[in-house]
C-alpha cells in the first residue's frame, strides 16, 4: 500500500461533517436505563452532553451546524458550546467512534 | 466517556424484565475444531468432540436468551467458528436478538462469499488472528501452509464488505522481534484495532511455555514500542496492548471479575465464568440445555464461588486493588499454587511471585525447545 492511500488521523474542524461508522451503535439499554456506544469488543457509557452530540453526528452537519443546534435547543452560547464539543469530537475520533 | 463496568456484587442483582446488572459480553465458543495448531491455544487441554457440540437450534436460543438477559456484544469464538456450517442461523439470531456481532476467526476457511452473507445478516466486527508478519515463520506456529497468505485475503474482504476489523497478533519469543511490522501490518490493512496480546500460560500454551517465553528485556522494549505507537497513531488505530502476568506487578483482573462481566459458552453448552474455569476441581458447571443463561448467571453456583470478594484470603482481603483486579486469575492460582483461592502468582504480593518470575526468565535465556503440537484426537503429551 502507497504512503498515499494509508489512512489519515482526523483533525475535527467547524466545517467537519462528523458521522459514526456502520460499526459503532449509540443505543439506550432498557435494562441498564443507560444510553451506550457500542464499538469492536468496547462498550462505552458516554454522558449526556455526549448523546446530545452523537445523535446529531449524520454526515450532513457541520460542527457549526451541531454547536448552533445544541444552542437553540439547550438555550447556551454558540461560541462556548462550539469549543466544547469539538474537544469533544476530537477526542471520539481518536477512539475511532465517528468519522468524516 | 468512561468504558462500561457492571460494578456489582451478586447480592444486589435483583430479577427484573432485562437484568441491570447482566454481563456486557458472551463468549460463544461455537466449536474447539480448528485448522490450525497454534502452540498457545487458549482453548482447554481436553477439546469438546464434534459429536457433544450444541445443535443449530440450541445456539439460536442460547443467542436469544442473551440478549433478553441484557448481554450487548457476543463474541463468535471457537476452535475455528468458521468450521460451523451453521454460522450464519447462528449469526442471524445474535443480531434479531440485538447483539453486537464479533466473529474471532483464524479466517483460512472462509470465502468471500461467505463473509458478503454474513455481513448481509448483520455481522458488526472480525477479528482476525495473524501469527506473524512473516509469512514462512507464521505458517509454522500455527501449522497451517499458505495460511498467511490466505489472511490477508481475508483481511482485504473485510474491509471491501466495510466490516470493523480487528488485527489479533498474539506475541512470543518467536515473533517478538516483528512487533514494529505487526503495526504496520494492521494500519495497512485498515484495521480499526490491533491487539498485540503476549500470551497468557494457560491450557495448551503452559505445555509450550519455554518455547514461547520472551526476555524480560525483549518485553519491556515492545511495551515501548506499542506506547509509542499508541500515540503515533491516534485516531488511525487503537492498539491493546497485553502484558505476559510472568512479568506484570500486579495482576490482570480476570474476565473483568469472575462471574462480573463475561459469561462463556462451551461448544457443548456449559456455562462458565472464564474460558479456563473447567481447570478447577470440584467445580460443576450449568449447561444451557438444563437452566436458562440468566438463572445460570444470577444463581449458577459456579458463578457465585469468586463473585465479589468475599471469598478472598491475605493478601488480597486487605488489599487496596481488590475491587480493580480481583486477585487476579483462579486458575492460574491454582494451577501454580494449589489453591484456586490464593493470590494470582502474577501479583507481586504473592509469595510465590518471585520464583515464577524467576523460571520465567531461565527459560526465556535458553534456547526454545521445540513446539508441542496439538492434534485433535491425539494423546495428549
Amino acid at each position: 500500500m502507497s504512503e498515499a492511500t494509508r489512512p489519515t488521523r482526523l483533525i475535527v474542524e467547524a466545517q467537519t461533517k462528523p458521522k459514526m461508522p456502520r460499526h459503532i451503535k449509540l443505543r439506550h439499554d432498557a435494562g441498564r436505563d443507560a444510553w451506550l456506544l457500542l464499538a469492536p469488543e468496547r462498550v462505552f457509557s458516554p454522558d449526556p452532553i455526549a448523546v446530545e452530540v452523537l445523535k446529531l453526528c449524520d454526515g450532513s452537519r457541520s460542527v457549526t451546524d451541531m454547536a448552533a443546534q445544541l444552542a437553540r435547543d439547550f438555550q447556551a452560547p454558540e461560541e462556548t458550546i462550539r469549543a466544547d464539543i469539538l474537544e469533544m469530537l476530537q477526542d471520539l475520533a481518536d477512539k475511532g467512534v465517528v468519522k468524516s | 466517556m468512561n468504558e462500561m463496568s457492571t460494578s456489582s456484587h451478586a447480592a444486589e442483582l435483583e430479577a427484573s424484565p432485562i437484568c441491570a446488572n447482566a454481563p456486557v459480553g458472551m463468549l460463544a465458543e461455537l466449536t474447539h475444531r480448528c485448522p490450525l495448531q497454534c502452540p498457545y491455544c487458549s482453548n482447554p487441554v481436553e477439546l469438546e468432540r464434534v459429536n457433544t457440540e450444541l445443535s443449530t437450534q440450541a445456539w439460536c436460543r442460547v443467542m436469544k436468551e442473551a440478549g433478553e438477559l441484557g448481554i450487548l456484544q457476543v463474541h463468535l469464538s471457537g476452535g475455528e467458528p468458521t468450521a460451523r456450517k451453521d454460522l450464519e442461523e447462528i449469526v442471524k439470531a445474535a443480531v434479531d436478538a440485538g447483539l453486537y456481532t464479533n466473529l474471532i476467526t483464524a479466517g483460512v476457511l472462509l470465502t468471500k462469499e461467505r463473509l458478503q452473507r454474513l455481513a448481509d445478516i448483520g455481522l458488526d466486527h472480525v477479528q482476525l488472528s495473524i501469527q506473524d508478519v512473516d509469512a514462512e515463520n507464521a505458517d509454522r506456529i500455527g501449522a497451517y501452509k499458505g495460511g498467511s497468505a490466505k489472511k490477508r485475503e481475508v483481511a482485504g474482504w473485510v474491509k471491501e464488505l466495510d466490516l470493523a476489523l480487528t488485527i489479533n497478533a498474539p506475541l512470543h519469543r518467536q515473533n517478538i522481534h516483528n512487533v514494529e511490522k505487526i503495526i504496520d501490518y494492521a494500519v495497512e490493512a485498515g484495521a480499526q484495532r490491533l491487539e498485540i496480546a503476549h500470551i497468557q500460560y494457560y491450557a495448551w500454551a503452559l505445555k509450550n511455555r519455554a518455547a514461547l517465553m520472551p526476555t524480560e528485556e525483549d518485553f519491556m522494549q515492545t511495551a515501548r514500542i506499542a506506547k509509542a505507537a499508541q500515540e503515533r497513531l491516534k485516531g488511525i488505530l487503537v492498539i491493546d496492548f497485553v502484558v505476559p502476568d510472568y512479568y506484570a506487578k500486579y495482576p490482570k483482573p480476570c474476565m473483568g471479575g469472575w462471574g462480573r462481566g463475561i459469561m462463556n459458552v462451551t461448544p457443548s453448552g456449559r456455562v462458565l465464568p472464564c474460558h479456563a474455569a473447567e481447570s478447577l476441581p470440584g467445580l460443576t458447571f450449568d449447561n444451557v440445555a438444563d437452566r436458562a443463561l440468566r438463572d445460570i448467571w444470577l444463581n449458577g453456583e459456579a458463578f457465585n464461588l469468586y463473585r465479589g470478594t468475599d471469598w478472598m484470603k491475605e493478601p488480597c482481603k486487605s488489599c487496596a486493588r481488590k475491587e480493580i483486579d480481583f486477585g487476579g486469575c483462579r486458575c492460574q492460582a491454582l494451577a501454580l499454587t494449589g489453591d484456586a483461592a490464593n493470590t494470582d502468582p502474577a501479583c507481586s504480593l504473592s509469595e510465590n511471585h518471585a520464583n515464577w518470575a524467576k523460571v520465567a526468565r531461565e527459560e526465556s535465556h535458553k534456547p526454545p525447545p521445540d513446539f508441542i503440537y496439538r492434534r485433535m484426537g491425539a494423546k495428549t503429551p
